[in-house]
């Protein structure tokens, strides 16, 4: 029976770290955040290889790290998969060796079979007796995988497992790793720079900044509802405003520049809060030329185009708001932007749909000065 | 030929050799493995017999031999003899004269060990112990048959700080090395050309076995 991890982490020096999260059995947490952001040293700390790090590492009732205990288990008992970036397969000894490395003591021959158990499970039957330099990439990537596991491990850990490999051996790896997911019942970690590959393979996303994890959150939930505007940064999202709530008879509204937008729930912030508000790009509607359709009359924004970048089958659309003095960043086919002649100095006229717009903090006072 | 210098020589190297080894081995891995203030003063400090003449060598390993100094009257104390002009003198001063050889290619083939890999054995379960003897070993033997290989061949043919310390006593401290100069002003050039044709054989079978492990290593490809 697996067990879920419980990470709690704190430390001054040398890195910085203020991280807390909880991982069930099967689940794929993913670590995001910018270089240098404390993602790997976070799972080094997990591991027991970064022994700075206080605080408390639990996978179920195992306590590898305890500091208010003086609990710290060195790597060899916390029994933890880990693939490193570079693999660090042992250069020596052939894949099966390196499987055979890393399984405790017990009968050869028993050892032996379940090696080859799981080489078969990461497809590289027939491959047993190379060395890792006689392996591609993708190869050597999954007697990593592979060596991780022969551990049995109650966690497995992958710190940026694809970063070295070409981005068609990359999707194809993604994809054998959602597969080969189905059959582990532990906790899993992944660390990645990637929010794309974060998506794709992760149960939630925990973003990581300086050492601290600053939102864990499934991806569709992250992204449509970030906590900060720090968060809505670091993820990429553009459209992050500041405006004031405020009541009126027909509902709570939020004053942005001239306009008053509709909200699609309560924001739960008092009359009169001065709040950052994002709205992601899916839910902003181009309005189409001569041809109104529903939902134009939602939270309808006018403005001129100072930007059009193509961008393979998308456009990206900056739009300068009349009635605000903003600018709006939205995403639309390049199709659609052809056909709606979307161009610079073009006038536009989109919706933000009330139920995207997610009010998030409110404004500090440095950013009510800066305001 | 001088067949009683001939087999001191090798007793000086394999006692010489059989010391360095293990202290190469936790020297040249602690350098390779830690960053710390003053390792660039330890690392001269090792290199230093490189530069300095075996004399100069010979003469300060010789004052702190005597029994006024310290290290002198320490082996006094335990075995109640001198360590100058002694065979005990002339290792003690082999070791110190070899040091960079027994320690610098231990500690370059430790350095080509990705930290990953200690990390990586850690994970896997193996005991820091175990770790050196299947990840480590494995991956630098060919330095350590180098630092082996030329403290041995290099405490065979030292000549000035073995002259300094030991002298030349028959059976006790009068090595090869210093039996040629000996044979030389004699004018006895029989005898100081075999000598020194096997001092020059087993040299060159010795530094050929070292360059042959060296291009070895590098096959080995860590990655």
């Amino acid at each position: 029976m697996s067990a879920s991890l419980t990470v709690q982490l704190r430390a001054r020096a040398p890195i910085p770290l203020q991280t807390s999260f909880q991982v069930a059995p099967r689940e794929v947490l993913a670590l995001v955040g910018p270089s240098g952001s404390g993602k790997t040293t976070v799972l080094r700390a997990i591991a027991g290889l970064h022994r700075q790090a206080r605080g408390l590492v639990r996978c179920g009732n195992l306590t590898w790290l305890d500091s208010s205990r003086r609990i710290h288990m060195p790597p060899q008992q916390r029994r933890v998969g880990m693939v490193f970036q570079d693999y660090a397969l042992f250069p020596h000894l052939t894949a099966l060796d390196n499987l055979l490395l890393a399984m405790e003591s017990g009968p050869i021959q028993g050892r032996r079979e379940r090696a080859h158990q799981l080489l078969a499970r990461v497809r590289l039957d027939g491959l047993e007796q190379r060395f890792p330099r006689e392996l591609s990439g993708g190869q050597q990537q999954r007697v990593a995988v592979a060596r991780a596991l022969a551990r049995d491990p109650n966690v497995l850990l992958l710190d940026e497992p694809f970063s070295a490999v070409d981005m068609m051996t990359r999707e194809r790896l993604q994809r054998e790793l959602a597969l080969l997911r189905q059959q582990i019942e532990i906790p899993m970690i992944l660390v990645t720079h990637d929010l794309q590959e974060a998506t794709a393979l992760g149960d939630r996303i925990c973003v990581l900044h300086e050492g601290t994890s600053l939102q864990t959150e499934t991806p569709e939930r992250l992204f449509r509802h970030p906590s900060t505007p720090h968060v809505a940064r670091l993820l990429g999202r553009h459209n992050v405003f500041t405006g004031t709530i405020i009541r009126r008879p027909e509902g709570e509204r939020l004053a942005w520049g001239e306009l008053e937008l509709e909200l699609g729930r309560p924001s739960g912030m008092p009359q009169g809060a001065r709040v950052h508000w994002y709205v992601p790009d899916s839910d902003i509607l181009l309005h189409r030329r001569g041809r109104p359709s529903r939902g134009e009359r939602e939270n309808p924004v006018h403005g001129t185009v100072t930007e059009c970048v193509v961008l393979g089958a998308q456009t990206s659309v900056t739009l300068h708001c009349h009635a605000t003095t903003a600018n709006i960043r939205l995403s639309v086919s390049t199709h659609a932007a052809r056909r709606n002649g979307l161009e610079p100095g073009a006038e536009a006229r989109v919706s933000l749909l009330s139920s995207g717009i997610h009010v998030m903090t409110p404004l500090s006072e440095a950013d009510t000065a800066r305001d | 030929m001088d067949w009683t210098a001939f087999r001191l020589s090798l007793e000086l190297a394999g006692w010489t050799t059989a010391i360095l080894l293990p202290i190469g081995i936790i020297v040249g891995r602690w350098l390779a493995t830690h960053r710390f203030r003053g390792r660039g003063f330890i690392e001269a400090f090792i290199a230093l017999p490189l530069v300095l003449p075996p004399t100069v060598l010979g003469y300060y390993l010789l004052v702190s031999f005597s029994t006024d100094m310290p290290v002198g009257q320490l082996w006094h104390a335990l075995t109640g003899e001198g360590l100058n002009f002694s065979f005990a003198g002339i290792v003690l001063a082999s070791v110190v004269f070899n040091l960079p050889f027994a320690i610098q290619p231990v500690q370059r083939a430790f350095e080509t060990v990705p930290g990953h890999l200690r990390e990586a054995a850690w994970c896997s379960g193996l005991s820091p112990w175990r770790t050196f003897l299947r990840v480590e070993v494995p991956l630098v033997w060919p330095g350590l048959i180098s630092a082996f290989v030329l403290t041995f061949v290099h405490t065979i043919g030292e000549f000035g700080v073995v002259l300094m310390v030991g002298g030349a006593i028959d059976g006790e401290t009068k090595t090869v090395a210093i039996a040629i100069y000996d044979r030389v002003q004699a004018f006895d050039d029989e005898a100081a050309g075999a000598m020194s044709l096997l001092l020059l054989v087993v040299s060159f079978m010795a530094i050929g076995l070292v360059y042959g492990l060296a291009g070895r290593g590098r096959s080995v490809g860590v990655r």
